[in-house]
């Protein structure tokens, strides 16, 4: 596991993207990017469209596999791995168009993210329903909590269809939290949000950082990113163009040139 | 008393139907899986069963006289397997494309089942298939009740199995899998052994109730597995409302009911030269049935709440 320079008190890394490129046939999408994200750090992924982010994203979401380079979760190489094993090893991602399940209640949203039930193995809720039941009543326990921390405690039985497209990005805050993850992604959490709960979003995502948890996001809105990042990446053309703080890389002759440039 | 003997067959029947709506209701219902081959399952449970449980028969391979618990299990496992076989190949379908592939898959069983005649006693069907009540056979009323209380005894325990599945963990990353399938894999969720498990539980459920009711009837043919079949099943899980399992009893009990009255009231009002041609009209009652539900209640008798 490397140390990350230039990371607050340089700690070890949580996640590291090792010359990952992705090839779409001839079109190159990501080229050759290298970052590390150390332990305890909101870390930002910019760039002007068609930069590569989201493919970068997809990458290290597992949705999509590399065709070179190696993605690292604490150390062990995920590149291989199908999507659905990330969040056991502690990396859960959210939507940039949330999806919630929406006929089903709030609780069960969350619910559905408690890693390792034994009530999710068919006939485990024959032979042993007293322990399918005792672990369904702490998760339940720990759920509530959840959403009444991210304000949603009032809607807990609704279906989670009701809920307006920012109560949407909270709920998948409390779902990746309930696999009590280490690292989260986010994709484009102030999207699609009004003006009043991005504050109670960018308010609670600082929340979760304070309890030591990790976060790599993607974001267009700059004045989001400035707040929330101890770091930022800036990608343009699938390239890595640049990396230091929000300020420094908003002084960068290259990122204005990428930016304006209409590269 | 013969009202109460047929009463008594009438709702033995009903019950088995019933039983098939409830293995669909957990594909469908709960996970929206898309099978519209039910038929083939249920028929690979009838002749599963018949096959290992009938007296031996120079005619045909097979007839190896074992008991019947024996044969329920046997066509539990094999209507399972395949389902899951199924299952496992048709994961990356959705919706319309899956619906087609699982109609072929019936066809092809139904095609087997009528073509494989050393082994399925071709058109003619397989007789002979023990009852399980048979030594009351020379009491109709006797036998018939006995054979309601089976097929009451087995939907109830299906009903419950399924019941405690569906509010449990299990069926609940199952309703996950039917709302979104790329956010259940998100939240850790293996998509791809779900759906071979709710195909599988499904089909096994469909093959156990082909397999009852074969032993019922004692004989069994291939045009009892037509497209009809699931169709009918379909009609009874959307009229019950699919995605509640008291749904799926309630809505065999009604379509069935519905079914066997507009059969009896051809043969009762319909001249005898026109009533083969008559019996379409069971089909169209079922129809205008399935029309006025979807528009007055499209979420079916007690689908009122979807999870």
């Amino acid at each position: 596991m490397g140390v990350v320079d230039g990371s607050p008190g340089g700690r070890e890394a949580v996640l590291s993207i090792r010359r990952a490129a992705k090839h779409y046939g001839g079109l190159v999408a990501v080229a050759d990017v290298s970052f590390d994200v150390a332990r305890g750090e909101i870390f930002g992924l910019i760039g002007p469209n068609g930069a590569g982010k989201t493919t970068m994203f997809d990458l290290v979401a597992g949705s999509v596999k590399p065709t070179a380079g190696q993605i690292l979760l604490n150390g062990v190489d995920v590149s291989a791995e199908p999507a659905h094993r990330r969040i056991g090893r502690g990396l859960a991602r959210t939507f940039q168009i949330p999806k919630p399940f929406p006929e089903l209640s709030l609780l069960d949203n969350v619910l559905l993210a408690r890693q390792g039930q034994a009530g999710e193995r068919l006939f485990m809720n024959f032979l042993a329903p007293g322990r399918v039941r005792a672990e369904e009543r702490e998760a339940r326990e720990k759920a509530m909590e959840l959403l009444n921390f991210l304000l949603l405690g009032h809607l807990v039985k609704e279906p989670a269809r009701v809920l307006s497209g920012g109560q949407r990005k909270l709920l998948e805050l409390a779902r990746v939290m309930m696999a009590d993850p280490a690292i989260i992604l986010l994709d484009e959490p102030a999207a699609g949000v009004n003006a009043t709960l991005l504050e109670t979003v960018i308010d609670r995502i600082q929340a979760i950082n304070a309890r030591g948890i990790t976060f790599l996001l993607i974001e267009h809105n700059i004045d989001m990113v400035s707040r929330l990042c101890h770091r930022v990446l800036v990608m343009a053309n699938g390239q890595r163009l640049c990396e230091g703080t929000a300020e420094e890389v908003a002084r960068d002759p290259q990122v204005i040139e990428a930016y304006l440039g209409g590269a | 008393m013969e009202i109460l003997t047929y009463a008594a067959f009438f709702l033995t029947t009903a019950l088995i139907f019933a039983m098939i709506t409830l293995g669909l209701n957990l594909q469908w219902g709960l996970t929206g899986l898309f099978n519209v081959g039910l038929a083939g399952f249920v028929a690979i449970g009838a002749y599963t069963s018949a096959i290992l449980t009938t007296p031996d028969d120079p005619a045909r391979i097979g007839g190896f006289d074992m008991p019947i618990i024996i044969g329920w299990l046997a066509a539990m496992l094999m209507a399972g397997a395949v389902a899951a076989v199924v299952g496992a190949a048709t994961l990356r379908l959705k919706s319309d494309y899956l619906a087609i592939t699982t109609f072929g898959v019936a066809v092809v069983v139904q095609l087997v089942a009528l073509n494989a005649e050393s082994l399925t006693g071709g058109p003619f069907g397989m007789g002979f298939i023990p009852r399980p009540m048979g030594s009351l056979a020379e009491q109709p009323l006797a036998f018939n009740l006995a054979n309601l209380a089976f097929a009451c005894g087995i939907t109830l325990l299906l009903y419950l199995a399924l019941e405690h599945l569906a509010q449990s963990p299990w069926g609940r990353v199952l309703k996950a899998l039917r709302e979104d399938e790329k956010a259940a894999a998100a939240l850790g969720k293996s998509v791809r052994f779900f759906r071979i498990q709710a195909f599988a539980v499904g089909g096994a459920i469909m093959g156990l109730a082909g397999a009852v009711q074969a032993h019922f009837i004692g004989f069994i043919a291939p045009e009892n597995y037509l497209p009809t079949l699931t169709f009918q099943i379909w009609t009874m899980l959307i009229v019950g409302g699919s995605g509640s399992n008291r749904g799926a009893v309630l809505g065999a009990l009604i379509v069935w009911g519905i079914w066997a009255g507009s059969g009896t009231l051809v043969s009762a009002l319909v001249p005898a030269d026109y009533q083969a041609r008559a019996a379409a009209l069971q089909i169209v009652a079922i129809g205008v049935m399935l029309c006025v539900i979807l528009l007055v209640r499209p979420s079916g008798l007690l689908g009122g709440k979807r999870s």
